[in-house]
């Protein structure tokens, strides 16, 4: 155990250097911080939302409406289809159930001419088939989604979601979210520093499904207000309709989408200086809207967002220049989050959040305050202890912890890791447990003393025999960290990671390095008996 | 300089002499811990029930007005709110169940949290709010799925590290030990009604990590000398064992403990529960693994031919012992 080479001694003496050198920025303040030249390392440790304030929310998607949504535009692309096709193919008997579209073609010698209408319709982008075609009774054709088709479906809408809160979140200035997937269906949104979420959740919640279409002026009022359509109209909640019916009916067929835009802007309407949205289509919206208006001039037409109607203009003249006004009955914010929404592009499926968790500045700060009191008064105490009752080994266990300190820093630090408020208490526990090891080793060469052996022989096989039950200790810990690791949530993997960085520490400190402490005095002093 | 021995060396208490005592009174303490758990039941926060949690310090007064707090947000109609002091006597939290259909409209609960904090700021403006959680019925139940897997995984998974390392006797003595912690710990959270949340399980988790601790060294020490005195009896050789590691298992717990009496009586308010929960389970850990897992070894009938390297014995008890050669 005397035999420690110099470059083993230099080697971990530099190691001690380094971590502290790498913990170092970690206490720096952030404008010391901002002054050090690019290329020296500073990574800090970064605190939780449940430290440093902020907002954290889940988001989980309505995987159901998806698959709905889906649906209906396969039913619109298919009635299209067979209109189209040459010579035109009549069906009906349209039916939407259990995520399957199907449907009756009544002359059962189109079958083989509206299977090949089809085709193009269930390509999808890789060469595959996002539905099979099934032939039933002769004539009833279902189509089927394919196997891997809504998951794909799924993991494409929730990438592009989470790309458009990204730009409704950036929209609204200097804040730094964490946007993340979780999960199949779920997205987690955390902004530090934010204290109110609301205007947040309102904004990310929101799916910003712009529609334009056809008001049904034959609908019977009675009807509408009872929720009942016409064949080929469908009623659609209308909250500020002026007939005071909180209902409209609608033409299904003909709309047009408001995906087509490039830009929305709130402004103002010039006649009664009302808030309202501009907004301009590119070049296909642009005239397929110019056509819209064209065709049907003098009609109504129902502004639809996210299914609800927000206002239904007449159409007094056809709208040709590709840019158009959406009035209703906005206050300036409502109608600037409107055009935030619109610009960043609608949410590909609709979400909702399942849990949100807020903490206020001033929480996080006292927590942190009190944590770093916790933790020094600990350290102080175990400090105390091991010094009274190892005397020079104590000393040794007590240096060991402090470094100990220092490279569970370091460690953090380096991986840029995040330290929870669970996270400090993780830090004290490990602070007591630390010198589990030393105690360990201690106590053995107490032991081997009292057995009569040599000073030598004792630190040796104080050193040997403990480190078995060290390791076998540690273990358990290491197992119940990873576990709390991999089914903890937010805070508690912070607690885990401290937990998992301290253990390999504090087996590196508490073994190692006061081996070569020890070691050292040991060569240098040649005792003949220890006090311990 | 003189040091400090806090056990004297060399001592010869003869623990084992009490087991059966010792081990009625755990008997006791869990069934009373496990019939407190069903009748008081545990308070389970937010996180295992789902609901609203609304944070507020009433800045400037010397206690937060409970009773007049329970009665103004009683009367926005959402229900009778749960509130219950953290931290200081100004800090409260109130806890709401979420409103009817907020599952599918979270809308609502929104519009609930936003009527109870106008209603506080109203009734005292200067209230701080310092935060607000609000998890749906759908992620409490996973949470709380995923919380009781953890902690059997994690009971499960160093259990069989135990038995791996020493015998399967070893591994049921950690394990019952483990359950003994870890139910007079539920007992008391259903004795204080502390709030339960997911620090409580990550508390609990951890507690399984370190009360084992104890047990493996003493574990170690028992496999020591089962090899080292073959021909001693087994309650013997486990007094023994105990009492060589005594000072270890005193000192260890001492500077564990210390710390977290600290980080009790110091430590931020917000994880007072989660401090405690460490704080008893580590000190009920140490006695455990003199009392409970020790004396398991007895009762399983542990003896000195368990590890004995396999190629000293009779063949016939060879294919026995193989997992015993460490």
């Amino acid at each position: 155990m005397l035999d420690f080479p110099r470059w083993r001694v230099t080697m971990l003496n530099a190691l001690i250097v380094l971590s502290i050198l790498a913990a170092i920025p970690s206490f720096l303040p952030k404008a010391w911080l901002d002054r050090i030249p690019a290329g020296v390392p500073k990574e800090t440790i970064s605190l939780g939302l449940d430290l440093a304030g902020g907002s954290h929310i889940l988001l989980e998607a309505d995987t159901a409406q998806l698959q709905r949504d889906r649906l209906e535009s396969l039913e619109d692309s298919v009635r299209t289809a067979m209109r189209r096709a040459e010579p035109r193919i009549s069906i009906d008997s349209v039916t939407r159930t259990n995520g399957r579209l199907s449907f009756v073609v009544p002359d059962s010698a189109q079958i083989d001419a509206a299977r090949e209408a089809l085709l193009p319709i269930i390509a999808n982008s890789t060469g595959g088939r996002d539905w099979s075609i099934e032939v039933t009774d002769g004539n009833r054709i279902t189509l089927v989604p394919s196997g891997t088709a809504n998951t794909t479906v799924l993991d494409q809408a929730m990438n592009s979601a989470k790309d458009v809160i990204d730009r409704r979140i950036n929209a609204l200035g200097t804040l730094e979210p964490t946007i993340i997937r979780q999960g199949a269906d779920r997205i987690v949104v955390q902004v530090p520093g934010l204290q109110d979420p609301q205007a947040l959740k309102e904004l990310i919640g929101k799916t910003a499904k712009l529609e334009f279409k056809l008001v049904d002026e034959g609908a019977d009022p009675e009807q509408t207000a009872q929720g009942k359509a016409r064949v080929g109209s469908q009623v659609l909640p209308y909250p500020d309709n002026p007939t005071g019916i909180p209902y409209i009916a609608v033409r299904r067929l003909g709309g047009i989408s408001g995906d087509k835009l490039t830009g929305a802007q709130q402004s103002f309407d010039p006649q009664d200086n009302q808030p309202v949205v501009n907004i301009q289509f590119d070049g296909e919206g642009g005239q397929r809207f110019a056509r819209m208006t064209q065709q049907n001039t003098g009609k109504l037409f129902a502004i639809i967002l996210d299914g609800q109607v927000i206002s239904a203009p007449r159409i007094n003249e056809p709208i040709l220049g590709g840019s158009s006004q959406i009035s209703g009955s906005f206050t300036v914010e409502s109608a600037n989050q409107l055009a935030i929404a619109l610009n960043s592009g609608a949410l590909p499926v609709d979400l909702k959040v399942v849990e949100e968790r807020s903490v206020g500045p001033d929480l996080g700060a006292d927590s942190i305050k009190s944590g770093i009191l916790a933790a020094l008064i600990g350290t102080a105490g175990v400090l105390l202890w091991m010094i009274l009752t190892y005397g020079r080994f104590g000393i040794y266990a007590s240096y060991a912890l402090v470094i100990n300190v220092a490279m569970i820093l370091a460690v953090m630090s380096l991986f840029n890791a995040t330290l929870t408020l669970p996270g400090i208490a993780g830090f004290v526990l490990t602070i007591g447990a630390a010198v589990d090891a030393n105690v360990l080793i201690n106590e053995r060469i107490r032991e081997e003393r009292s057995k009569g052996r040599r000073v030598i022989q004792a630190l040796e096989n104080g050193y040997k025999e403990a480190s078995r039950a060290i390791f076998d200790a540690n273990i358990t810990n290491v197992i119940a960290a990873v576990l709390l690791f991999i089914f903890g949530s937010g805070p508690i993997r912070g607690f885990a990671v401290v937990l998992m960085i301290g253990i390999v520490t504090s087996v590196f400190t508490a073994v190692t390095l006061t081996r070569m402490w020890v070691a050292g005095w040991v060569k240098r002093n040649r005792p003949q008996d220890i006090n311990i | 300089m003189k040091l400090l021995k806090l056990v004297p060396d060399n001592t010869n208490i003869g623990f084992l002499k009490w087991r059966n005592i010792a081990f009625g009174i755990s008997i006791l303490l869990m069934v009373a811990s496990i019939a407190l758990v069903a009748t008081r039941g545990l308070n389970f926060g937010v996180d295992f029930i789902g609901g609203q949690m609304i944070r507020t310090t009433f800045v400037g007064e010397q206690s937060a007005p409970v009773e007049a707090l329970r009665e103004s947000i009683g009367e926005l109609g959402y229900g009778d709110p749960t509130i219950q002091r953290f931290g200081a006597e100004n800090q409260v939290s109130i806890r709401m169940k979420l409103p009817d259909g907020a599952d599918k409209k979270p809308e609502l609960a929104n519009e609930m949290a936003e009527k109870i904090i106008a209603k506080v700021k109203e009734d005292h403006p200067k209230a701080r709010i310092d935060g607000v959680d609000s998890v749906s019925g759908k992620v409490s139940s996973e949470l709380f799925d995923k919380g009781l897997f953890a902690l059997i995984a994690a009971a499960l998974g160093v259990a069989m590290y135990v038995w791996f390392r020493f015998e399967w006797q070893f591994g049921v003595g950690a394990i019952w030990a483990l359950v003994h912690d870890i139910t007079l710990t539920f007992g008391l959270f259903a004795l204080t009604q502390m709030e339960f949340d997911l620090n409580t399980i990550a508390a609990l988790l951890t507690i399984i990590g370190y009360s084992l601790n104890d047990t493996i060294v003493i574990y170690d020490r028992i496999r020591e000398n089962l090899m080292k005195y073959r021909k001693m009896a087994m309650p013997a050789l486990l007094d023994l064992s105990v009492n060589e590691t005594l000072s270890r298992t005193v000192m260890t717990s001492l500077t564990i403990l210390t710390p977290l009496v600290v980080l009790v009586l110091f430590g931020p308010d917000v994880i007072f529960g989660f401090s405690v929960a460490m704080a008893f389970g580590i000190f009920v850990g140490s006695y455990s693994s003199i009392y409970q897992s020790a004396p398991f070894l007895i009762w399983f009938g542990v003896s000195s031919d368990s590890f004995v390297p396999a190629e000293k014995v009779a063949d016939s008890k060879a294919e026995r012992l193989n997992e015993g050669t460490v």
